[in-house]
Formats: structure tokens, C-alpha cells, sequence
């Protein structure tokens, strides 16, 4: 299967300034530093990584909410952060996003027809006929009936909210979706719902997801390439598979084996790490994962590893798993 | 088996807004000081808007052989002047009830005044924060920094004594709660995922501000503007008390009072009868803007 480009970004980085008080310098919070992928149509990406990695900045980023610090970002070949204000809303509409709180991302005060039909109303000078007649469709396609058209909100349940979420998100007939989290405020009944509602979507538009959790059952469920990201940076690259199979960067490893199996036979082999994340605002030197690594060697403390090919998979890691 | 579970857990209420009108009136009636506020204001209006009709005299008519004719249970006082007459002979009664009409103009007027500016002002501010935030924000605490009846006194006194007048100063006055409760309303709803998804989705500014983000911002607004509307009331008549309102002959209760100062020890009833229109009608008001609060904004609810 041949698969198409349809997103590029290399070194995309975002710092944030951050007050300290008054007599002192103001930091720099390195939300993002540097991240490389690319997203395919009709492919998902996920990205993982504990909280505060900066996931969420690079959601931000690629939905164009926010400006890069620094890096490139391009769709189809055309690069968003250089682009005049008209491509870009054009663009705009090619990336959309679902939010992790089915209850804050939508308007309390906006009926839900209205909320659907308020992508086509700003973008497209479609007659109010056609808005409705798209919106019903789209109602009908994620599962909403169509006596729904009138209600707010507050009358829905979470997981119905998630799919009003889902449908306004594909109104303008978006390429990209990205997905900030969008199961895991859902009752776990309800998770494999949308979860099956998006892989139905994505199959039937053909859309690149950009799927960013903490939920590695989830994301083993729906990823075809996984990202995972610590303190900022990607540390480990690689297909599905390569990246649950051999787990390269000891972080990774971690992670994985922190993943709750349904099977009680299983031998449960847990990897705790110890202590906390350190600061994005001062990192340690060298590799950000040394104060919690068990792989350590000595160079790992004097300089931050490359992403670099490894096996499958791309790893940044001085000493990866199984590697010696 | 999505099509099967789908409607799961569905609210089946009927439709929204009498629904929320309902809650609204339940959250409402619960607190017995403003439905009697509420009755209280509903008959005023009435009053208001029917005043010729209710009045028994004309507000202006001077009745030559009645001056200062006490209420009609006093010695002295007849049925034909209910409340009794002022100095110059006119009805005390249809001169109150025509004066209704001017408090809740004033009222109206100055609220509508004070909230629009307010509240594009604030919205301003709280959207797009910065320098413009800051130099609004600090114009709004010059304005407050001063005791507000002396401000409006000296708008007044700038712009010249008139009834008019006295409502732009008034609304000046009061604008800057209007910017501070709206900003600080906006900052808060900013921060929300539904903003960011109509940005997504690419709402333009001028409709984020006023569909997406300013109807969310309401509840503490009508509360605030239900308040001001007594506080409008009162310093319109204290204006009017001071000379710096309404002008005589014009029936307003502030300027009522004060064209009576000179009868309080020999006529009480020419100081009493303003005045307690005065009292119960902010009364009234208060009471009814305080259940509004607990009705409509459950955070601010007090005990």
C-alpha cells in the first residue's frame, strides 16, 4: 500500500517564558524541544508519554493554535509557519481536533445542530438547507439521532458528547484529526465506542490521526506508529509493533510494563521508576532520563543521545535495550 | 453494537429553554424576599406605565386652595387628596405615581448605558489582555477610586444640571463593576476547550467575542445589572435632592424630597411619602436581584 505525506514537521520546538518573581531572570520552559515525524493518510500516529512531555504543546502546534518557537511545520508540502493569512485559514480547516474533556469543549449555551453547523457557517457560504442537510448526515454517521439537532449539551452523556465532539471535528472534511486524549475521560464501556467510531471514520475519510494518550492498551488498540516523548523530547520512534515487541529505550520499557494485561497468568514484571520527572525548566545535563534511568553509562550524564536508527525503530538512548 | 448503546444515559427533557426557565423559577421562588420583590416591581411597572390613567390628578395641577393639606386621615386632610397636597397644592399621590415612571427610566437608561459600554469595555480587555487590558482596567480604577456620588456631582456639574445628564454620570460611574465582572467572567470562559475548538474551527474574533464567549458570561451580568438598577435609582435621587437632576417641576422622588426640606418639622408627609417610595422601590429591587443571584449563579449562593 502506498502511503501519501500528507504532514511534515522536523525540529518543531515550542519554549513558553515563565515568570519567576519579580527579581529574578525569566525562564524558559522548553515545552516541546525538537520533535521529527511525519503523519500518513489514512495512518495513525500516537504519541505517548507521561504528563507534562509535552504532548499536549505538540497538539497545539499541528491544530496551529499556537506558533512553533522554532522548527517547520508543513501540510501537503506547504509550510503553515511562513504561510500568509489566507492559506493558513485554509489550512486550518485540513487540521482539526478533539479535545480529552467532552464536557468543556462544547459551547453550554449552543444547541448541538448549531454547534455542528457552525464550521460550515464560518468557512463555506453554504445555504442553511445544506448546513442542515450535512449536519444530519454527519449526526447520522457518528451515531446521533437526528431529534438530537435541538438539544444542548448538558442533556448528553459523556460518550454522546465525545461523538458530537468527533462530528464537528469532521465537518470541513479535515485530512488531519488530532485526538488530545479522547477516550480517556470516557467510562471504559464507552472508551471502545469512540474508539471504534474513530477507526471507522478513519478507514471511511481516509484521515491521518494524530493520537496523543497516556493509555498504551488504547493506543495498541488504534496506533500504526508510536512516538514517545519524555520531558519534551521523542525518544523512541517506531512502528506498533517494534515499539511493543522490543521496547529500545529503557523509559520505554517502563512504560510498557506499566500497562495493566487482562490475563492473571500472566507474570507480572513491573519496572517502577523512581522519583519524579525533573523540571522542563532546568533538565538535567546530558540524557533528561539519567536521575531515573537503571542503563545509565558514563556518557549518558555529559550529552543528550541523537535519535538514531535501532533495529525497527529510531531510539534515543547511549546504552539501548538489547543492544550490547 | 455502537448503534445499540448509543442513546444510553439520554436526558429525555423536552426542550431546553422552558426547561431551564422552570429551574430557573424553582431555584427562585425558593427565597420568598424576592418573589414578594419581584411582586413588589411588577406593580410599579404597572403603575408606571399606566399613571395617567391611575393618577387622580394631574402631576403638575397646582390646587390653589390646598397647600400643604395633610393625608386624608388627618384632621384637616380630604379624600380628594389621598396623600395630602405640597406646598404649592399639588397631589402628593399622582405626583408619586407619576415619579415611578422617572425612577425606572432612569433605571433602565443608565443600566442599558452602563452595560453596554461595560461589557464591551471588559470583553475587550478580558480577550485580548495586554496593553489594551491594562490601560482599560486602569481607567476603570481611576474611575472607582473616587467616592462615586461626588464623581457623578461633578460630571453633573460639567455637563450642566439636567435629568439626562444625571444618567450619563450616573452610568459612568457604574460602568467600571460592569467592565470588571465582565473581563473577569471572559478571562475565565477563555480558558476553556470550547473557546479553543471555535478557534479550531476557525470562528472569527468579532463572533468568538460575542456568540461564542459573551453569552456564557451572563448570569453574574444580570445580577449586576439588577442591582445597579436601585443604586441608579438612589443616586438619581440624590442628585435630584442635591439639584443636580431632575429640575423642578418634574415629579421625581429626589427632587421631591428636596423641594420639601423646608416642611419636614411642619408637613411630614411631603418628606415621608418620596422617601418611602424611594426606600421600598431599591427594597424591592434588592431583594429581587438577590434571588436572581442564587437562581442564576449557584457559586455565588450565600448560606
Amino acid at each position: 500500500m502506498k502511503r501519501e505525506t500528507i504532514l511534515e514537521a522536523s525540529g518543531l520546538k515550542r519554549y513558553y517564558e515563565v515568570e519567576r518573581g519579580s527579581f529574578k531572570a525569566k525562564a524558559e520552559l522548553k515545552a516541546l524541544n525538537g520533535a521529527t515525524f511525519t503523519l500518513e493518510k489514512g495512518c495513525t500516529l500516537a504519541v505517548v508519554g507521561e504528563s507534562g512531555c509535552g504532548k499536549s504543546t505538540l497538539a497545539r502546534l499541528v491544530t496551529m493554535i499556537e506558533a512553533p518557537t522554532a522548527g517547520e511545520l508543513s501540510i501537503r508540502g506547504v509550510d503553515i509557519v511562513a504561510a500568509d493569512l489566507a492559506t493558513k485559514r485554509k489550512l486550518k480547516s485540513k487540521v482539526q481536533i478533539v479535545f480529552q474533556d467532552p464536557y468543556g469543549s462544547l459551547n453550554p449555551r449552543q444547541k448541538i445542530g448549531h454547534a455542528l453547523e457552525e464550521p460550515l457557517l464560518v468557512n463555506t457560504n453554504m445555504s442553511k438547507d445544506e448546513r442542515r442537510r450535512a449536519v444530519r448526515a454527519m449526526m447520522d454517521l457518528v451515531g446521533l439521532r437526528p431529534e438530537q439537532y435541538d438539544r444542548f449539551p448538558h442533556m448528553f452523556s459523556g460518550g454522546q458528547r465525545q461523538r458530537i465532539a468527533v462530528a464537528r471535528a469532521l465537518m470541513l472534511n479535515p485530512e488531519i484529526v488530532v485526538l488530545d486524549e479522547p477516550v480517556s475521560a470516557l467510562d471504559v464501556s464507552i472508551q471502545a465506542q469512540i474508539l471504534n467510531l474513530l477507526l471507522d471514520l478513519q478507514q471511511r475519510f481516509n484521515l491521518a490521526y494524530l493520537f496523543i494518550s497516556h493509555d498504551l492498551s488504547v493506543v495498541k488498540h488504534v496506533a500504526d506508529e508510536i512516538m514517545v516523548m519524555y520531558l519534551g523530547m521523542v525518544i523512541e520512534m517506531g512502528s506498533r509493533d517494534a515499539i511493543f515487541t522490543h521496547p529500545r529505550h529503557p523509559y520505554t520499557r517502563a512504560l510498557l510494563s506499566a500497562t495493566p494485561v487482562a490475563d492473571p497468568l500472566r507474570e507480572k514484571k513491573r519496572i517502577v521508576l523512581h522519583g519524579e520527572p525533573p523540571s522542563p525548566i532546568d533538565p538535567p545535563h546530558g540524557c533528561y532520563f539519567n536521575p531515573r534511568c537503571t542503563e545509565t553509562i558514563d556518557i549518558c550524564f555529559k550529552q543528550f543521545p541523537d535519535l538514531r536508527p535501532c533495529g525497527k525503530a529510531r531510539v534515543a538512548c547511549h546504552n539501548p535495550i538489547g543492544d550490547s | 453494537m455502537a448503534e445499540l448503546t448509543y442513546n444510553q444515559g439520554l436526558d429525555t427533557r423536552q426542550s431546553g429553554r422552558l426547561e431551564l426557565l422552570k429551574e430557573f423559577w424553582r431555584y427562585f421562588s425558593e427565597n420568598r424576599g424576592a418573589v414578594i420583590g419581584l411582586i413588589f416591581f411588577v406593580v410599579i411597572i404597572i403603575i408606571a406605565v399606566f399613571a395617567d390613567l391611575i393618577a387622580p390628578h394631574l402631576p403638575n395641577h397646582q390646587y390653589r386652595d390646598a397647600f400643604l393639606q395633610p393625608p386624608f386621615w388627618q384632621e384637616g386632610g380630604s379624600v380628594k387628596f389621598i396623600l395630602g397636597t405640597d406646598a404649592v397644592g399639588r397631589d402628593m399621590l399622582s405626583r408619586l405615581i407619576h415619579g415611578a415612571r422617572y425612577s425606572l427610566f432612569i433605571g433602565c437608561v443608565v443600566v442599558s448605558l452602563a452595560l453596554i459600554v461595560g461589557v464591551s469595555l471588559g470583553l475587550i480587555a478580558g480577550f485580548f489582555r495586554g496593553w489594551i487590558d491594562t490601560t482599560i482596567m486602569r481607567l476603570m480604577d481611576i474611575v472607582l477610586s473616587f467616592p462615586s456620588l461626588l464623581l457623578a456631582l461633578v460630571l453633573v456639574a460639567i455637563l450642566g444640571p439636567s435629568l439626562v445628564n444625571a444618567m450619563i454620570a450616573i452610568a459612568i460611574v457604574q460602568q467600571p463593576h460592569y467592565v470588571r465582572l465582565t473581563r473577569a467572567a471572559v478571562m475565565g470562559e477563555m480558558s476553556k476547550d470550547y473557546v479553543t475548538a471555535a478557534r479550531v474551527i476557525g470562528v472569527r474574533r468579532l463572533r468568538l467575542m460575542f456568540v461564542t464567549i459573551l453569552p456564557n458570561c451572563m448570569a453574574p451580568l444580570i445580577v449586576q445589572a439588577a442591582l445597579s438598577f436601585s443604586t441608579a435609582i438612589l443616586d438619581a435621587a440624590a442628585l435630584g435632592f442635591l439639584g443636580m437632576g431632575a429640575q423642578p417641576p418634574t415629579p421625581e422622588w429626589g427632587t421631591m424630597l428636596a423641594e420639601a426640606r423646608e416642611f419636614i418639622l411642619r408637613a411630614w408627609w411631603v418628606v415621608t411619602f418620596p422617601g418611602c417610595a424611594i426606600l421600598f422601590t431599591v427594597l424591592a429591587i434588592n431583594l429581587m436581584g438577590d434571588g436572581l443571584r442564587d437562581a442564576l449563579d449557584p457559586k455565588l449562593k450565600s448560606s
